[in-house]
């Protein structure tokens, strides 16, 4: 393997890892810090829910279809940035 | 065959189409029979069967005799219908049949189920999916075994995976048997053998190309079995005619009956049979923040460890595809888990808003004993009222229900057509069939790759393992008929426990297979035993073993973390044995680093050959 293909590897995985972390943090907001607040947020109404219901009834899912739609279309556009994509 | 492969490739979409047409075609044929008097019996009966028999003759048409199709349908699974396939895989007997019940009952701490088996999926994109899908191995422990190297980890890998899976398989196997001893009047212990032929129907000739083309197809009849009664009752009762964003008055409502009612626990409860306690929008009690949160993080990383999940992604032509089907799982997964909370909220205020005409409590105790579906359910014992206080008025906490048979009832209760009610069962009988094949499917393939071919006898020729992997699968199944006729766990208990067994034992080894390089074979021989054992000897010690519920017999639990979170103390020992034995042992060799940087990268060859 020449130095200069270790070299873009490199810059890859440390995109990829970069997106992979704010992937993972907004993961965490949704998942682990929503939960915790719901009896708080339940004091807000939204759509006619109570928001904290909402929250781990709806908006929590909606979240993570989001995410993985989001995140999909970032490493597709990482892939392609490094010439990784493949053929379909 | 090839040939026949290929244009049903290209025609896929018109085949599910026209399957799709035909099942709602059947649906329709059914409520005419019901107008025309034929008897509920019968279409319960037809219901079950008709479905069935589709997905045994599409196992049958999907059979094959080579190593790759067999083992990973060929690697030529387009995404949306793996993506389908995985959410059938996915969606259990529980998910459909437990799921709203539990929320119904266990309002908020219960939905942490809810959040932890969506959220997984975000672990799975993002951690796994991709990279074991351009490593090219068949089962997650020939994975373990070629990333670290070595016998002993594909060896301790494969323990985990049979441990977790036959957990579960046991579950579904028994909910097969409970609905097709409903749905076709036989014995329970009859049914559950009916009900593992159905599932070896769809999975022995084929393996895994047989079992997703038949998982696709019931996906499409779960759904539409979940999706229309709730439309249909939300329509019937005026909620609206999508409920799902329109239920949200209800949820606030239901606060106010609740302090009307009254949350208290019965005069005198009834074994097996539960009552209203527990607010249906907020936490309450001590922990149950903390509660939530341990119970979803054991489920979202249980999600990411599952073997069944995992292998589902090796099937797709590519890395991005792979990614791609993840995504389609998910949003599938998601069209039935965001309405088990509006099918919770809409059943209880059927029940308890006086000003509905389904309304029960508060009512006279004839009125409701007249009821049919009262009748019917408390004839086989699944419900019962009885006047405790004596004041000849139904209070809540008289009104007792078994949780797992509110997605049942539902239909009932909002006087819908039979014709429904059998639409609910062929959903429930799909969804556990689905779960069952790609869980016995896991098992036997693990057996016969990793621990027949791969250690006992690598010279074995392609004929010979697959006979032998389907002698495992019959074999194994019929052990899970055996255990699971003897209806020695509830069907959730067993749920969750797969989950924290699987991320205790694999979620550590898998994960930093791909993202620490250091990492090597004794840490995750390490990882894998210690998290897999001390989760395994925690439950022992906090599990409630003779089903009392007040004592603990051995210990109490550390801080909430009960019987179904042992996950959290599974995986926190499984990461500090991983990284302090990895750390005190030296870094694999150049050739391994080198493997990990190649998993890395989307495009080049697999790691291991096509064919192995």
């Amino acid at each position: 393997m020449s130095a200069e293909s270790t070299d873009v590897r490199d810059r890859y995985w440390q995109k990829t890892r970069n997106l992979t972390i704010l992937v993972l943090a907004l993961w965490a907001f949704f998942a682990l810090i929503i939960p915790t607040l719901v009896g708080t947020l339940n004091d807000v109404t939204f759509l006619g829910f109570p928001l904290g219901f909402y929250m781990i009834a709806q908006g929590s899912l909606i979240a993570f279809v989001v995410l993985i739609w989001f995140q999909n279309w970032r490493q597709d556009a990482i892939d392609d940035e490094f010439g990784f994509g493949e053929e379909e | 065959m090839a040939l026949i492969q290929g244009r049903f490739l290209d025609n896929i979409g018109r085949v599910y189409g026209i399957y799709t047409g035909g099942f709602i075609a059947f649906i329709i044929l059914m409520a005419i029979l019901e107008q025309l008097g034929v008897g509920a019996d019968t279409i319960g009966i037809l219901f079950v069967a008709f479905t069935i028999a589709i997905y045994a003759l599409i196992g049958w048409l999907s059979r094959t005799m080579e190593v790759d199709a067999y083992y990973v349908a060929g690697r030529q699974v387009p995404a949306v219908y793996n993506g389908m396939a995985t959410a059938a895989d996915w969606m259990s007997g529980a998910s459909f049949v437990a799921l709203a019940g539990g929320i119904y009952f266990g309002g908020y701490g219960y939905m942490a189920f809810i959040v932890g088996w969506t959220g997984g999926y975000v672990l799975v994109n993002s951690l796994m999916a991709p990279y074991l899908r351009k490593f090219g191995c068949y089962t997650v422990p020939d994975y373990i075994g070629t990333r670290y190297g070595g016998n002993l980890a594909r060896f301790c890998a494969v323990v985990v995976l049979v441990v977790a899976s036959f957990t579960y398989v046991t579950a579904q196997i028994n909910a097969t048997g409970t609905i097709a001893a409903r749905a076709l009047h036989i014995p329970f212990s009859v049914g559950v053998w009916f009900g593992l032929l159905g599932i070896l129907l769809c999975s022995m000739l084929g393996g895994m190309r047989a079992v997703t083309w038949t998982q696709v197809a019931q996906y499409i009849v779960l759904i539409i079995a979940y999706l229309v009664p709730v439309i249909w009752m939300s329509n019937v009762q005026g909620f609206g005619i999508i409920p799902h964003f329109t239920y949200g008055e209800a949820a606030s409502t239901l606060s106010q009956f609740e302090a009307e009612y009254g949350l208290n626990p019965p005069a005198e409860a009834i074994a097996g049979l539960s009552v209203l306690m527990t607010p249906h929008t907020g936490p309450v009690g001590e922990y149950a923040e903390w509660k939530f949160v341990t119970l979803a993080l054991s489920m979202m990383a249980g999600t990411a460890s599952l073997p069944h999940i995992l292998m589902r992604y090796f099937t797709t032509p590519s890395v991005r595809s792979a990614r791609r089907s993840v995504a389609w799982s998910l949003l599938f997964i998601f069209l039935l888990y965001f309405t088990a909370p509006a099918l919770a909220t809409l059943t209880k205020l059927q029940l308890l808003d006086p000003s509905l005409p389904t309304a029960i409590i508060g009512k006279s105790f004839e009125e409701v004993a007249s009821l049919a579906w009262i009748q019917n359910w408390s004839s086989v014992g699944f419900l019962a009222i009885t006047d405790q206080n004596g004041d000849g008025i139904l209070q809540l906490n008289e009104f007792f229900m078994r949780p797992d048979i509110v997605v049942l009832a539902t239909p009932e209760i909002a006087g819908l057509p039979y014709v429904i009610s059998g639409l609910v069962a062929a959903g429930g009988m799909a969804a556990a069939m689905s779960t069952a094949d790609g869980l016995l499917l896991a098992i036997a393939n693990a057996l016969s790759h990793d621990l027949y071919y791969k250690m006992i006898d690598p010279k074995a020729d392609t004929s010979v393992r697959l006979i032998v992997a389907r002698i495992l699968l019959i074999c194994i199944g019929a052990l899970g008929a055996l255990i699971a006729s003897l209806q020695l766990t509830g069907i959730l208990g067993a749920v969750a426990w797969a989950f924290c067994f699987a991320c205790s034992g694999l979620f550590f080894p898998l994960t930093l297979g791909v993202w620490w390089k250091r990492a090597n074979r004794q840490g995750a021989i390490a990882g894998m035993a210690i998290g897999f054992l001390s989760g395994s000897l925690y439950l022992y010690l906090v599990n409630d073993w003779d089903g009392a519920g007040a004592a603990y017999p051995i210990m109490a639990p550390w801080i909430g973390l009960d019987n179904l979170r042992f996950g959290i103390v599974g995986m926190a020992a499984s990461l500090v044995s991983m990284v302090v034995v990895t750390l005190m042992t030296p870094a694999p060799d150049e050739e391994i680093q080198r493997m990990v940087e190649d998993t890395r990268v989307p495009v080049g060859p697999p790691i291991l050959a096509a064919k192995h």
